[in-house]
């Protein structure tokens, strides 16, 4: 009870700190598991890859410190790398934008619908990224022999006299790969911009007849964007970051490392260095530049969409 | 196909201002065109499964099987049965990762949304801002330092190294305080006067208010760890989880085609079945998924 009485003025700055804590100790105890563990397995690991970077370390004996050698030889010796960053660029511009529009062009296309029909399609778009590894299916589609569904559609139908090897073929792999992760994509974010699409205030739309919007192209840009924005802006990280991580399909289609690395990535550079070469230093560096493109690409996008409609 | 439009387009709201019946089929055909490049190769997956090995090779191949056999998913039980580690052993390793995982990440990852989601405290914003930041990279990055930290603890080769940091998992934790924000604070603030504490509240007010939001967790770390192969931390046998198993069937000769399908077939069905059942709680997560 004493304490209470003592003036809150003559505490300094650092005891109210501590008085604020302990006010919250309940919020602090409720929260500490999860912190702990993402400060062991996300926030530290960060900082311990960029540590990582500046050295040698192969596990067994301790690091030792190279300082900049390894980003030199990324930037100057490893041509794969430049493949890789190459790959991981296109895979991105390719596959961020026109999976974010197809997430939002679907959603926005279901919410037309009655609520059965709208619950299947959103099922039929979404089931695929939760198929765990059903997309092994498109190995069978784009079989290189003529038993590939592909393959044996297009030789039927006479467009190709000989089956084409998608999946060996360099020029061929990037657009294998592409086609699979569009279909892989509608994830998250077509489940957040369906979502969002609900809760728009329907009164908006007949307040909107009234002041003269004439079609739903109209209807779509001045009242639906508009309400969506947090949707939007949740989904473009998520496309963003998912499109930029791009190695699983690559390496279970085309391959670990792929013919002429036609379809290798940052993220399978990573695996390559991390996983298979236990160059755990250059690794780290692969990831430190994979972090930065990321977090560059998100920040970047998310200050542009912030303005849209500002 | 005439009709079928016809159908299609009665299933419509009626009652929506500002559209044009060509308009519609136009945006219908669309649909229905990525609806079948959507469902076609998990149809497939399906109904190869319960293919001959003949049929299974026949073209143009056939949706849905003219015999329906479950050939393949006898040979896949034969083929448990005679492996060196029992297949079952795979599933159950499987099982026990997806089921620790996703609990614990719904339980801890809902008791740090609560006081973020209703609470203002020294260090509440600096968390968060931590969790957004790491939506924006993927778990990728982490890879490297992951493994060092978890040789050091002394989990390889432990299921643990899997489940702890998907617990861990960001994106869960995010949609849960965005969903815990619309509970009204009257509500907490009521307890409190009938002398509920703090850790009462939440476990007794507050995680059955958010039911919704545990299935979108459950969804999205459900497919995650089922279909995790245990890569680097695991390299016992008899620890490692059916994805990886059907890796090692799937590099078998063609003869496996079936058995493979028969896999594919249970690895898509569980998580697919889980969100048939909880699509429309799910949905309800996601309208508070918004940033700033």
């Amino acid at each position: 009870m004493q304490t209470n009485t003592i003036d809150i003025k003559r505490l300094t700055k650092r005891q109210l700190l501590w008085k604020e804590v302990k006010k919250n100790k309940h919020n602090y105890v409720l929260m500490a598991p999860y912190v702990i563990l993402f400060m062991t397995f996300t926030v530290i690991p960060v900082f311990m890859s960029l540590g990582i970077s500046f050295t040698y370390f192969n596990l067994l004996e301790p690091p030792r410190f190279i300082g900049l050698d390894n980003y030199m030889k990324l930037a100057l010796e490893d041509e794969v790398f430049i493949i890789a960053i190459k790959n991981t660029l296109i895979l991105a511009v390719v596959t961020g934008p026109i999976s974010y529009l197809l997430a939002f062009v679907f959603a926005w296309l279901i919410n037309e619908l009655g609520p059965k029909l709208r619950a299947f399609m959103t099922l039929v778009f979404y089931a695929p990224s939760i198929s765990g590894n059903a997309f092994l299916m498109w190995l069978l589609i784009f079989s290189g022999d003529i038993h590939g569904y592909l393959n044996a559609f297009l030789i039927r139908f006479g467009i190709t006299d000989n089956p084409i090897l998608w999946l060996k073929n360099p020029e061929y792999m990037m657009f294998v790969i592409i086609i699979v992760q569009l279909w892989l994509s509608l994830g998250v974010s077509f489940l957040a911009f369906i979502a969002g699409l609900q809760s728009v205030d329907k009164t908006l739309y007949e307040a909107g007849a009234i002041d003269g919007i004439k079609n739903r192209w109209q209807e779509l840009w001045f009242i639906t964007l508009p309400s969506m924005k947090p949707q939007l802006l949740f989904g473009a990280v998520m496309q963003i970051t998912t499109s930029l991580a791009i190695a699983e399909v690559s390496m279970q289609l085309v391959g670990f490392p792929s013919v002429q690395y036609a379809g290798h990535t940052i993220v399978t550079h990573l695996i390559d260095y991390g996983s298979t070469r236990f160059d755990l230093g250059y690794a780290s560096a692969i990831a430190t530049i994979l972090f930065l493109i990321m977090m560059t690409a998100n920040l970047v996008v998310r200050a542009i969409l912030r303005k849209v409609g500002e | 196909m005439k009709i079928n439009l016809k159908k299609l387009l009665r299933f419509t709201r009626t009652k929506r201002i500002n559209r044009s019946t060509a308009g519609n089929i136009f945006l219908f055909i669309l649909l229905a065109l990525f609806g079948v490049f959507s469902a076609y190769p998990l149809i497939m997956t399906a109904s190869n499964a319960f293919k001959s090995l003949d049929e299974l090779f026949l073209f143009p191949p056939r949706l849905f099987p003219r015999n329906i056999t479950l050939d393949n998913f006898r040979d896949l039980s034969e083929l448990m049965e005679n492996s060196w580690i029992p297949f079952s052993r795979y599933f159950f390793n499987t099982i026990l990762i997806t089921t620790l995982g996703t609990a614990g990440h719904v339980l801890i990852a809902s008791m740090c949304a609560y006081p973020l989601a209703k609470y203002k405290f020294p260090g509440r914003n600096l968390i968060f801002t931590l969790v957004v930041y790491s939506l924006m990279f993927a778990p990728q990055v982490t890879a490297t330092p992951n493994y060092i930290i978890v040789s050091r603890i002394g989990l390889i080769d432990n299921p643990a190294a899997i489940i702890l940091p998907a617990i861990a998992s960001s994106l869960g934790l995010y949609l849960m305080k965005q969903f815990m924000q619309q509970i009204p604070m009257e509500l907490i603030e009521s307890a409190k006067i009938d002398g509920a504490s703090e850790y009462r509240i939440f476990f007794t007010i507050v995680m059955p208010l958010v039911k919704p939001a545990w299935l979108t967790l459950i969804i999205l770390l459900f497919q995650r760890l089922w279909t995790t192969d245990g890569g680097a931390f695991i390299f016992s046998e008899e620890y490692k989880p059916v994805s990886y198993a059907l890796r090692q069937i799937a590099q078998g000769t063609i003869e496996r085609a079936g058995t493979i399908a028969a896999v594919s077939f249970i690895m898509m069905i569980v998580p697919v079945t889980f969100f048939i059942l909880s699509q429309s709680r799910i949905v309800e997560t996601f309208s508070h998924s918004g940033m700033k």
